[in-house]
């Protein structure tokens, strides 16, 4: 079975900005929620590197861990999904997730936050695939169709891999092999764990 | 003549040679100054390998890895510019734990609970109820005014109103969905969240006046050291003295309702108002304190909630009907009760049963002649 995992080639990636845009709309994301952004370290000095960052869909997921509503699940392919019915808006998971992947359509006072918002590895979320529910609530399906991520699949200078772990592990092993330097696997250690 | 012109041509020669010899030195010195500047600057000068700044590249990821924030052109509440945020996985491992490791806040928190209520039972079953000694004398004084009562009565009812809505959110998961269902323990946890945040600043307001309204009374005195010295005689050793409230209560007062109350209130606010921007580290923080100073009141509670009802009898109808028996009174509470009497407060007969007439000047009279 296939173990999904998000990997950014620093070196490659151009911070275009395509990824973000192509997940805002092909899910058509709200305003103010960003299931994927690109951030730039060190803007405009030396090592100056952008990373684009969405939910890693951790192995041992902290936001599931701390959902006081235990509305956090993972597909079998490592794919961490939620529930939009059980979810209670509490804020919990933005507190624990390293990546700063759940989102919220409101931050108002009295805590009122609205249901919690992320990646789904454009995967959906537990209701019926490409139905009405799905398609409002999480946004598009294409892990069901056999795609894999749109941000992924649009990203120009292909910095952005989506799918099975060891296979995008193997791309990137290439490339490093090619053009020398250092690997970076960014955020692995953080979301899969010590040993990968 | 010519032994001054000879002079004079040598005194030139010499000037000339002096100023040559200057200038050389000077040339070479001064650009050195900026040595000088520079050391004064920074301190003394490595110079060669170590000077060198480190690898961009290697600063930029541990950066990364650090919570160190970048820069990000998407906008929204909840989209930071921090790549790896580490306070997530302290908080995470403080409040859930992680395989093979409890959660400390859950453990703590729920053990505090727990001991404290069998310490209760332990001592009811040990002690029983103290009762009033030699009966009641059926005459009332007057204890807590209407607004006190009010009071009292409107942040006990929020406090157990917020206890249960709290700890439901915090241990629901492990006790209540595998009573309720996760759709049922959902549906009741988003009521509970909701009443939580809506109650928790009324609850706050009426606590901050509490604390200011009985700030007087509460003020610690060597009486006081005395009372708690023999445990207000609770474990027999005879009676303690004690004014309005005994060391017991002005303790409960200052560790409950002042510290941890006034924590879980400030807390409390950080948490129910993310609109004023504070981050996700604070937040977290806030949460634990919140969570934990909660939990320990709530133990505190459980004693104070026994003093006043079934452990003392006579105590209840103080916070009830706003008078205490005279029994009561000068078992309790000896010096206040003196002093009431000094001020001229006459003892009243007890409100007769429902139906009855209520008492007057007259009967009040009456009696305690």
């Amino acid at each position: 079975m296939a173990r999904m995992k998000f990997l950014c080639d620093v070196e490659r990636c151009i911070e275009c900005h395509a990824c973000v845009t192509a997940c805002k709309n092909e899910h058509e994301v709200p305003w103010g929620v960003n299931r994927r952004r690109v951030i730039v370290m060190d803007d405009g000095q030396p090592g100056e590197k952008a990373i684009s960052v969405a939910c890693m869909h951790c192995s041992d997921a902290p936001c599931a861990a701390v959902c006081p509503v235990d509305c956090f699940y993972q597909t079998a392919d490592g794919i961490v999904l939620h529930d939009k019915d059980l979810c209670i808006g509490c804020g919990y998971c933005f507190y624990a997730c390293p990546f700063g992947a759940p989102q919220y359509p409101q931050q108002t006072a009295f805590g009122v936050r609205g249901k919690m918002d992320k990646c789904t590895f454009c995967a959906g979320g537990p209701e019926e695939p490409h139905s009405e529910a799905e398609l409002t609530k999480y946004g598009t399906n294409r892990i069901a169709e056999g795609k894999l991520p749109l941000c992924a699949e649009m990203c120009a200078t292909k910095a952005l891999l989506a799918g099975d772990g060891d296979v995008i592990a193997n791309i990137y092993r290439k490339r490093v092999m090619r053009r020398g330097g250092r690997p970076q696997s960014w955020g692995w250690q953080a979301a899969y764990g010590q040993n990968v | 003549m010519t032994f001054s012109d000879k002079t004079v041509a040598k005194r030139r020669w010499r000037a000339m040679l002096y100023s040559l010899l200057a200038i050389i030195a000077l040339a070479m010195i001064l650009p050195s100054l900026g040595y000088v500047a520079a050391w004064a600057q920074s301190g003394p000068m490595v110079i060669g390998y170590e000077s060198r700044d480190s690898n961009p590249r290697a600063d930029m990821w541990r950066d990364a890895r650090q919570s160190v924030a970048g820069t990000t052109d998407q906008s929204g509440p909840y989209t930071t510019n921090v790549l790896i945020n580490n306070s997530g996985e302290i908080w995470r491992e403080i409040r859930s734990g992680r395989e093979g490791v409890p959660s400390p806040l859950k453990r703590f928190g729920g053990w505090i609970m727990l001991l404290s209520l069998a310490a209760i039972a332990v001592f009811f079953a040990v002690f029983g109820r103290n009762k009033i000694e030699g009966g009641r004398e059926g005459l009332t004084v007057p204890r807590w005014t209407m607004y006190e009562r009010v009071l009292h009565w409107f942040v006990a009812i929020t406090f157990i109103v917020l206890g249960i809505t709290g700890l439901s959110l915090l241990f629901g998961r492990t006790v209540l969905i595998p009573v309720l269902g996760a759709r049922g323990f959902a549906a009741y946890a988003q009521v509970a969240m909701t009443v939580h945040n809506f109650v928790g600043p009324a609850f706050g307001v009426a606590l901050v006046l509490m604390i200011i309204s009985w700030l007087g009374v509460n003020i610690p005195k060597r009486v006081d050291l005395e009372w708690l010295k023999t445990f207000g005689g609770y474990f027999g050793g005879g009676h303690a003295p004690s004014e309005k409230l005994n060391g017991g209560e002005k303790l409960w007062y200052w560790i409950g309702v002042v510290g941890l109350g006034l924590a879980v209130v400030i807390t409390g606010f950080i948490l129910d108002f993310p609109n004023f921007g504070q981050d996700r580290a604070t937040m977290a923080l806030a949460h634990v304190i919140h969570a934990g100073a909660a939990m320990f009141w709530i133990a505190l509670f459980f004693g104070h909630a026994y003093m006043g009802t079934l452990g003392t009898e006579g105590a209840l109808e103080g916070m009830t009907t706003g008078r205490v028996d005279t029994a009561w009174a000068k078992q309790h509470h000896n010096l206040w009760y003196a002093q009431l009497l000094e001020q001229g407060v006459k003892p009243m007969p007890a409100e007769p049963p429902r139906g009855g007439p209520p008492p007057s000047a007259k009967s009040v009279t009456g009696s305690s002649t």
